[in-house]
C-alpha cells in the first residue's frame, strides 16, 4: 500500500505536460481597453469601415452591461483595463508564404504540443489552421479544400477576401449585445476561424484548429463564424491547450455556426486550458458564447465536448432550431479536479415545427471542484411537435467535491414532450474491487470506470479526438482517487 | 395609481408600524416588527431579473395599494359549512381576511398538553411561549414579503403540542378573504411546535368568499423535534381574482417525519415558497404537489430541500396541468451539504400542456457536496398519452370524456396519498369542476 501511496503523490505532483511558454518576440499593445485601442486594433488588422463601426457600436453597448453573476463561479473581480487586448507574433510583419518561413520556435511549440503541423496534418489527413494567441500562422491544405470549393481560413483573411460573407453572416447568431462577455469579444476580438461550406459540398476532410494562449496578460478573443449553405456538411474540431502561468487570464471567445437547408455541422471541442494549480492558482478564466443557428430545413449542428481544463468555465454551446424538422444536438463530459469551477451546459431554443434535440451531459467532479450543469430547454408557442430529451449525470469522487444541476424547461406548446432525467452518484467500492481482483490498479480501474461512464459522449468525437479526450481524462483525474 | 402615489402608500403603511404600533404589544415583537418594516421598505416587491423571481412577475400585485384589512365581513355558519370539507371532523380555526372569528370556529375537546389557540389570544395572556417560535424560522431577510408579513402581521395560529401528545382530529385552519373596496391585503402567520414524539394533522386552507380580490400573505413555521410527526395539508383553492403568496419553513430533528400536501386550485397570481430543513440523522420528509392552471392564473411554487445532515431523505412529486392561458411555475432544489452522506433525495416534475395558450416552466434542480449519496431527479412536460386514449375511445368512451379521465388519474396520483379521506375527496371535486367539460365528474361519481 506505501508503494502505491508514492505513486499517487508523484502523479499528483506531476506538474501541467503543457505548461511552458515560447520566448518569442511579439507585438503587444499596452493593457487598457477604450476606443482608441479599438481603432488601433482594427487599424493593425487593415479593416474595412464597417468591421471597426461594428467593435466600436459592441465596445459602447458593453460599456453600459454589467458582468453576469448568476453562474454558480466565484472569483475575484477582473480588472479590465489590466488586459493588454492584442498580441500577435511579430512574424506576421512579413506574412510566412510557407511552413519554412515560420519562426522555427513557433514550430517547436506546436511540436511539444503533440501537432507535427505539416507531418501529422498530412498523415491524418487535417487541416490545421493553427491560432498563436490572436493571429492565424499557417494554414495548411488550403488548396485541396479550395477545389472542393471550401473556404477555410482566418478570420482576418475572410474580412479582406470575402467581406459580403463577413458582413452578411457576422452577429447575427450572437448579436454584439448579447451578452457582457459576447459584447466584449465583439469589440477586441483580434482573429479567429472561417469557414464556408458551399451549396452541395460535403467537406472532404476534418477541419481543425488549435487555440493557444501564450503571452503574458492578453486575454485572447477569438472568434470563429461557420456557415453551411444548403446540403452540405462539416466537421469541425477545436482544441485547447496553454502554458503555464500565475495569473489568471482571461478567454472570451465566440462561435457562431450557420446552417441552412439540409446542412450539417458538427463541431467537437477538448479544452485543456491550464486549470491552475493544486491551490487554485492561476489558470484561464473560460468565459464563452458558443451559439448555433438551424435556419434551414433538416438542418442539424451537433456539439460535443470534452472540458477538462480552465479554472473556471462558463459556456453554453447552443442551438436555436428555426427550420422544420431541424435538429440539434448536445454531448460534453466536463471534469472538474482541485480547485476548478464548471458551470456549463446548453440551450436548445425549439422554434420550428417538429423540430428535435438530445442533450447527453456528464460531469465529474474531484478534488474541491464544483461543476454545475445549466441547461435551457425552450420550446415556443408555435413549435409544433418538439421533442427533447436530455440526460445529465454526475459522479463524484471524493467528498470535498460539488456536482450540481440546474435545467430550464419552458414548454409553452401542448404537442411538445421535454423528459429531463440526472442522476449523481459516486464510483462504487465493489466497483473497484471486482477490477483490482482482476489485477488493475486502483488508478487504472478509476479510469476505466471513467472512461464507461464518459462512453457516450466519447463516441460522438472523431476518432482522433476520443483517443486524446481518453488520455486527457486520465491526467486531468490523475491523483483524485487513492 | 401612479408610481409616486403607490410609494407613498407603501411608505405610510411602514411608519404606521414604525411609530404606531399598539403598546401592549411585547417588545420583542414590536421589535421584531419594526425591523421587518425596515426591511420591506428597503427591499421592496422583487422583479423578474432577480433569478428567485424569474419566471413570476408581481407586477400586478406590486401596482396596487392594498388597504389594511378591517375583518369584519359578516360570515355565517353555513358559508363556513359550504367551503369547509364535507364530512371532516376537525377542531377549526376560522379567520376573514387574516383576522380570528371565534364565533365560527370550534377549539373543543383538546387533550391535554396541546395548545390550539389564536396568535392574538396567546399574545394576550402567554407570549412569552411565542418568543422562540415566531419569526426565528422565516427571517425577514428570506424575502420581501416574508417581511411584509411580519411587519403587518394580521393574526395567525398557534399549535403547540408537549412530548408524546397526539392529536386524534385533525386542525382544520380556514383562512377566508372577502370583496373589498379598496382592495385589501392579510398578513397571517401560522406557528406549529411538535415535541418529542407527538403527532398532527393540520389542514391549512384557503378559501374566498364572492368576488374576493384581496392579496393574502402568509407565512407558516413547522418544527418538528425528535420522532415528531406533523402532516401539513396547505390547499390554496382562492377565487381566481385573488392574490397568494406565502412561505412554509419546516425544520426537522432527528427521526422526525414530515409530510407536505400542496395543492392549488384558485388564484390569479400564487406563489408558494417551500423551504425544509432536515437537520439531524433519520429525518424524513415528503412533499407532494399539484397545481392547475387555467384561464389567466399563474400559479409558481419553489420547495427547497436542506439535506443538512447525514441519513436524511426526501421524496418529492410534484404534478401541473396547464389549461387556457394559464402559466404554470415549478422550481425544486434539493441541497445535499458536505458531510450529509447516506442522503437519499427524489424529486420528480412531470407536467400536462393541454392548451396552445398555457405555458409550463419546470426548474429542478441539484447541488451537491457529498459523494455517497443517492440523489436523482427527473422533469417532463409532456401531453396525454394516445395510445391511452385510444384504448378508452375503443371501449366506447368518447373523446373529451376520455381526455378528462385521463387528466384527473393524472392528478389523483398526487391526490390519493392524501390519507385524510374528507379533504381528498372534496378536493377532487373542485378539481374535476375545473377541468373543461371532462368525463371527471363521471369518474368520480
Amino acid at each position: 500500500m506505501s508503494t502505491h501511496s508514492q505513486d499517487v503523490e508523484q502523479l499528483i505532483k506531476r506538474e501541467y505536460k503543457y505548461g511552458f511558454s515560447t520566448d518569442i518576440d511579439q507585438e503587444i499593445l499596452p493593457p487598457g481597453l477604450n476606443e482608441d485601442v479599438i481603432r488601433a486594433i482594427s487599424a493593425k488588422k487593415n479593416e474595412p469601415e464597417f468591421m471597426l463601426n461594428w467593435r466600436l457600436e459592441a465596445y459602447r453597448h458593453w460599456l453600459t452591461m454589467r458582468e453576469p453573476s448568476w453562474a454558480h463561479v466565484h472569483y475575484p473581480k477582473i480588472d479590465y483595463q489590466s488586459i493588454s487586448y492584442y498580441a500577435a507574433p511579430k512574424s506576421k510583419e512579413d506574412a510566412p508564404k510557407s511552413l519554412d518561413e515560420v519562426d522555427p520556435k513557433l514550430l517547436e511549440t506546436y511540436e511539444k504540443l503533440g501537432i507535427p503541423l505539416h507531418e501529422r496534418a498530412r498523415l491524418a489527413g487535417v487541416a490545421v489552421d493553427a491560432v498563436f494567441d490572436s493571429v492565424s500562422v499557417t494554414t495548411t491544405f488550403k488548396e485541396k479544400l479550395a477545389e472542393a470549393g471550401v473556404i477555410f481560413c482566418s478570420f482576418s483573411e475572410a474580412v479582406h477576401n470575402h467581406p459580403e460573407l463577413v458582413e452578411k453572416y457576422l452577429g447575427t447568431v450572437v448579436p454584439s449585445g448579447d451578452n457582457y462577455f459576447a459584447a466584449l469579444n465583439a469589440a477586441v476580438f483580434s482573429d479567429g476561424s472561417f469557414v464556408y461550406v458551399p451549396k452541395g459540398v460535403r467537406c472532404p476532410m476534418e477541419l481543425s484548429t488549435y487555440f493557444r494562449i501564450n503571452a503574458m496578460n492578453t486575454g485572447q478573443f477569438e472568434r470563429t463564424l461557420i456557415i453551411a449553405e444548403e446540403g452540405s456538411h462539416v466537421s469541425y474540431l477545436e482544441g485547447c491547450t496553454a502554458p503555464q502561468r500565475d495569473e489568471n487570464q482571461l478567454h472570451a471567445a465566440v462561435v457562431e455556426l450557420i446552417a441552412l437547408d439540409d446542412a450539417e455541422i458538427k463541431y467537437s471541442t477538448v479544452q485543456n486550458w491550464y486549470p491552475g494549480d493544486e491551490e487554485g492558482k492561476g489558470g484561464i478564466y473560460n468565459f464563452v458564447t458558443k451559439r448555433g443557428e438551424c435556419r434551414g430545413r433538416n438542418s442539424k449542428i451537433s456539439w460535443t465536448q470534452v472540458e477538462a481544463g480552465s479554472a473556471i468555465t462558463w459556456k453554453y454551446p447552443s442551438c436555436v432550431l428555426l427550420g422544420e424538422n431541424s435538429v440539434g444536438e448536445f454531448y460534453s463530459v466536463a471534469v472538474g479536479n482541485n480547485l476548478q469551477q464548471i458551470d456549463s451546459g446548453t440551450k436548445m431554443v425549439h422554434v420550428g415545427k417538429n423540430t428535435r434535440s438530445t442533450i447527453i451531459s456528464k460531469g465529474i467532479s474531484a478534488g474541491r471542484a464544483n461543476n454545475a450543469y445549466r441547461g435551457l430547454v425552450k420550446v415556443v408557442g408555435g413549435a409544433d411537435g418538439a421533442r427533447n430529451y436530455t440526460q445529465c449525470d454526475s459522479l463524484l469522487l471524493g467528498d470535498r467535491c460539488g456536482a450540481h444541476t440546474y435545467p430550464y424547461i419552458e414548454v409553452k406548446n401542448p404537442t411538445a414532450q421535454v423528459e429531463h432525467e440526472a442522476t449523481t452518484s459516486k464510483i462504487g467500492d465493489d466497483q473497484i474491487f471486482y477490477l483490482k481482483q482482476r489485477g488493475i490498479s486502483e488508478e487504472d480501474a478509476v479510469n476505466m470506470i471513467v472512461n464507461g461512464f464518459c462512453k457516450e459522449v466519447f463516441g460522438e468525437l472523431p476518432m482522433e479526438f476520443a483517443v486524446e479526450a481518453q488520455a486527457l481524462l486520465a491526467v486531468s483525474l490523475e491523483g483524485a482517487v487513492g | 395609481m401612479n408610481a409616486k402615489a403607490l410609494s407613498q402608500h407603501y411608505a405610510e403603511q411602514v411608519q404606521q408600524v414604525r411609530d404606531g404600533l399598539p403598546a401592549e404589544l411585547p417588545e420583542w415583537l414590536a421589535g421584531r416588527r419594526r425591523g421587518a418594516a425596515q426591511r420591506f421598505a428597503d427591499a421592496g416587491f422583487p422583479d423578474p431579473r432577480q433569478e428567485e423571481w424569474k419566471y413570476t412577475n408581481v407586477r400586478p400585485i406590486a401596482t396596487k395599494p392594498f388597504a389594511t384589512a378591517q375583518a369584519d365581513a359578516p360570515v355565517s355558519e353555513e358559508t363556513i359549512r359550504a367551503l369547509g370539507f364535507e364530512g371532516l371532523d376537525a377542531c377549526r380555526l376560522v379567520f376573514v381576511d387574516g383576522r380570528f372569528r371565534g364565533e365560527i370556529s370550534d377549539l373543543d375537546g383538546l387533550p391535554e398538553g396541546a395548545t390550539v389557540r389564536s396568535l392574538s389570544a396567546m399574545l394576550g395572556d402567554d407570549s412569552a411561549r411565542l418568543e422562540p417560535l415566531l419569526g426565528t424560522l422565516a427571517h425577514d431577510r428570506y424575502s420581501s414579503f416574508a417581511a411584509a408579513n411580519m411587519a403587518f402581521l394580521s393574526d395567525g395560529a398557534v399549535i403547540v403540542l408537549g412530548k408524546g401528545v397526539r392529536l386524534e382530529r385533525p386542525v382544520h385552519l380556514l383562512l377566508v378573504g372577502s370583496a373589498g373596496s379598496p382592495a385589501t391585503w392579510n398578513h397571517p402567520r401560522v406557528v406549529v411546535q411538535a415535541a418529542e414524539g407527538s403527532e398532527v394533522t393540520i389542514v391549512e386552507h384557503y378559501a374566498d368568499l364572492e368576488g374576493a380580490n384581496g392579496f393574502t400573505n402568509t407565512v407558516t413555521e413547522l418544527r418538528a423535534d425528535a420522532g415528531a410527526q406533523i402532516h401539513h395539508y396547505l390547499v390554496q383553492d382562492h377565487a381566481d381574482s385573488a392574490y397568494h403568496i406565502g412561505s412554509v419553513f419546516v425544520q426537522q430533528r432527528r427521526d422526525s417525519r414530515v409530510t407536505s400536501h400542496n395543492v392549488n386550485l384558485g388564484g390569479r397570481l400564487v406563489r408558494h415558497d417551500l423551504n425544509v430543513d432536515l437537520t439531524e440523522p433519520g429525518a424524513e420528509i415528503v412533499l407532494n404537489g399539484l397545481f392547475l392552471v387555467g384561464g389567466r392564473q399563474h400559479v409558481d411554487t419553489h420547495t427547497r430541500v436542506h439535506h443538512s445532515s447525514p441519513h436524511t431523505s426526501s421524496r418529492e412529486q410534484y404534478r401541473g396541468i396547464g389549461q387556457g392561458h394559464g402559466r404554470g411555475v415549478f422550481k425544486g432544489r434539493v441541497l445535499v451539504e458536505r458531510g450529509a452522506q447516506k442522503t437519499d433525495a427524489q424529486q420528480h416534475s412531470a407536467n400536462l400542456l393541454l392548451s396552445p395558450n398555457a405555458e409550463i416552466d419546470t426548474k429542478p434542480e441539484l447541488e451537491i457536496y457529498a459523494d455517497d449519496v443517492k440523489c436523482a431527479h427527473g422533469a417532463t412536460v409532456g401531453q396525454l398519452d394516445e395510445t391511452s386514449l385510444y384504448y378508452l375511445r375503443s371501449r366506447g368512451i368518447d373523446a373529451e370524456a376520455a381526455r378528462g379521465m385521463l387528466v384527473f388519474a393524472f392528478a389523483d396520483e398526487v391526490l390519493e396519498r392524501m390519507e385524510l379521506e374528507p379533504v381528498r375527496t372534496s378536493i377532487e371535486r373542485r378539481l374535476a369542476a375545473r377541468l373543461p367539460e371532462s368525463g371527471a365528474m363521471d369518474v368520480i361519481g
